[in-house]
């Protein structure tokens, strides 16, 4: 092909997405909405991914103390601990410690609702972090843990703490917003491919007698294909662009608001995920915009 | 040059179209294509340019096999037939030019090359002050010069043509047929269907009659035939 016949079949292909006016628009919408949800669900789907490891890393067991236990209990425990197969790790935590690192999670806002508490008053008590080898045996290393309780007069131990399930409940949740989008995706995808293709058939009942003069005078069948094939993927393509534009800002406008306001949620930023996205939903929407297209083209186009 | 070999065109309906045509057009042949409505004439001429396929019997177009053509090559045969109609068939967001234009794109023509003979058909067909009209600004017969232009404009061999003059004043018929007979007389062959006497007549040319599917009669310099 020329460039020539290409410029002519582009020309053309844009004209009648001009012509089709409310078609042309409605499809692009459809397309808009259904990669505008794929592109919420995914931009979820990754921060939820993200969060989930990083409690993945954070799984460990807080063993909350008596406020009267002795240093030989502290250390008689610590030994038991740390000789658990299972256990990698035992950090004992002084409640000042305690005190540092709920400062520190609190942030800015903290400050204030600690400066009441001097050393003297701190109410929180003395407790262990352990870590695991496997996270998977958390659970099974703090009921261990607790039992010490029954074989100790002194009963040293106050509370047990662990994740308690909230890290399988989030995988849970992120494989269901997982599976829940991608039906909704592709319901939608389909329906934007069913507009597609009507805007299209449009285009070719309303040439038809064009489309019956180049036949008659030995026009190639992808000479008259092909501007249908570009109406169908700039559909696609302004689609994508547009749905790409709308996400992004908006992913932006969230970033900045939950750096400001939900300091305690880490989101992706921006910089890692655009690209990746972005070449998603640009190819998802061009696709869908030429499925569309070919569907009419095979059904109407009898050439 | 056409030739057609027991030729049968049966449609889904079981209704015979064309009973067994045989037949013979050479290069430089004028032909009349005559008989009542509904005869089988318009058949006859799709078969030409493959709009309908012969469901029995062989048809050479050129050298073409035309019942045996491969769908992707059809387009090429097509290029060495013009056709043309009683409804002139033009693109009316076009004007005079882009219609005439039309057609070589369609087929994929340099941009030069369309540049240079697309005023050379128009004014061959004496519209040479009218390349920027609309169709709708033209008469009748000036409409079918352009779709006669168009016709010729990717020098075919053939021309087809289904009543050409059947929307046309007497008149403009005779101007029409002028024109004809001098792409005929350039060396391309014509296949007319038509229903004008006076035309028939006037222009002794071959005529091939068609009654229910047959060729009835076939003459040199034949006439009418038919009242009216």
């Amino acid at each position: 092909m020329t460039a020539n016949t290409m410029t002519r079949h582009i020309r053309e292909g844009s004209k009648s997405i001009y012509r089709n006016g409310w078609m042309s628009i409605a499809s692009i919408s459809s397309i808009v909405i259904s990669l505008f949800i794929l592109g919420v669900f995914i931009l979820l789907s990754f921060n939820l991914n993200v969060m989930t490891s990083e409690l993945d890393s954070k799984v460990q067991i807080r063993v909350y103390l008596q406020l009267e236990v002795t240093q030989d209990e502290v250390a008689l425990l610590r030994t038991d601990i740390g000789n658990m197969a299972e256990v990698s790790k035992v950090e004992y935590v002084t409640k000042q410690q305690g005190m540092d690192l709920l400062e520190e999670s609190l942030g800015e806002d903290g400050k204030d609702i600690l400066s009441g508490y001097t050393d003297e008053t701190n109410p929180l008590p003395d407790s262990f972090t352990v870590e695991v080898k496997d996270p998977q045996t958390v659970g099974m290393v703090a009921k261990k843990i607790q039992a010490l309780n029954e074989t100790n007069a002194a009963q040293p131990i106050w509370k047990v703490k662990y994740g308690q399930g909230s890290v399988e409940k989030l995988f849970q949740m992120t494989k269901m917003i997982r599976n829940f989008g991608l039906i909704l995706v592709a319901g939608l995808a389909i329906t934007a491919m069913f507009l597609i293709s009507n805007t299209i058939k449009i285009t070719i009942m309303a040439r038809q007698r064009e489309i019956g003069i180049m036949k008659l005078v030995g026009a190639t069948n992808s000479f008259i294909r092909w501007p249908f094939f570009v109406e169908g993927f700039l559909i696609g393509l302004i689609g994508a662009v547009v749905t790409i534009a709308i996400l992004f800002l908006g992913y932006d406008q969230l970033l900045s608001y939950a750096a400001t306001n939900l300091s305690f949620i880490q989101l992706i930023p921006f910089e890692e995920v655009w690209l990746m996205v972005g070449s998603v939903l640009l190819a998802l929407g061009i696709l869908i915009g030429v499925w569309g297209s070919t569907i009419s083209i095979r059904k109407f186009l009898k050439v | 040059m056409i030739e057609m070999q027991d030729v049968w065109k049966t449609y889904q309906d079981g209704s015979h179209a064309i009973r067994g045509i045989s037949v013979r057009i050479e290069k430089d042949d004028f032909v009349y294509l005559v008989g009542p409505s509904g005869a089988g004439k318009s058949t006859f001429m799709k078969m030409i340019y493959r709009e309908e396929v012969p469901t029995k019997g062989q048809i050479f177009v050129n050298g073409f096999n035309i019942g045996k053509l491969k769908r992707r090559k059809i387009p090429f045969v097509r290029r060495n037939i013009g056709v043309i109609f009683q409804d002139f068939r033009l693109l009316p967001k076009l004007n005079v030019s882009e219609n005439v234009a039309f057609a070589m794109e369609a087929i994929e023509a340099p941009k030069k090359i369309i540049k240079r003979r697309v005023p050379e058909v128009l004014e061959l067909v004496g519209l040479k002050h009218k390349l920027t009209s609309m169709p709708s600004q033209l008469s009748g017969g000036e409409q079918q010069r352009v779709a006669i232009a168009r016709a010729i404009v990717n020098n075919p061999t053939v021309i087809v043509a289904d009543e050409p003059t059947g929307n046309l004043d007497p008149e403009t018929s005779w101007e029409i047929m002028r024109l004809l007979e001098e792409i005929n007389y350039r060396g391309t062959t014509i296949l007319m269907a038509t229903h004008n006497k006076d035309i028939v007549n006037t222009i002794r040319r071959r005529v091939i009659a068609i009654e229910s599917g047959q060729i009835v009669r076939d003459v040199i310099r034949g006439d009418y035939g038919y009242d009216g």
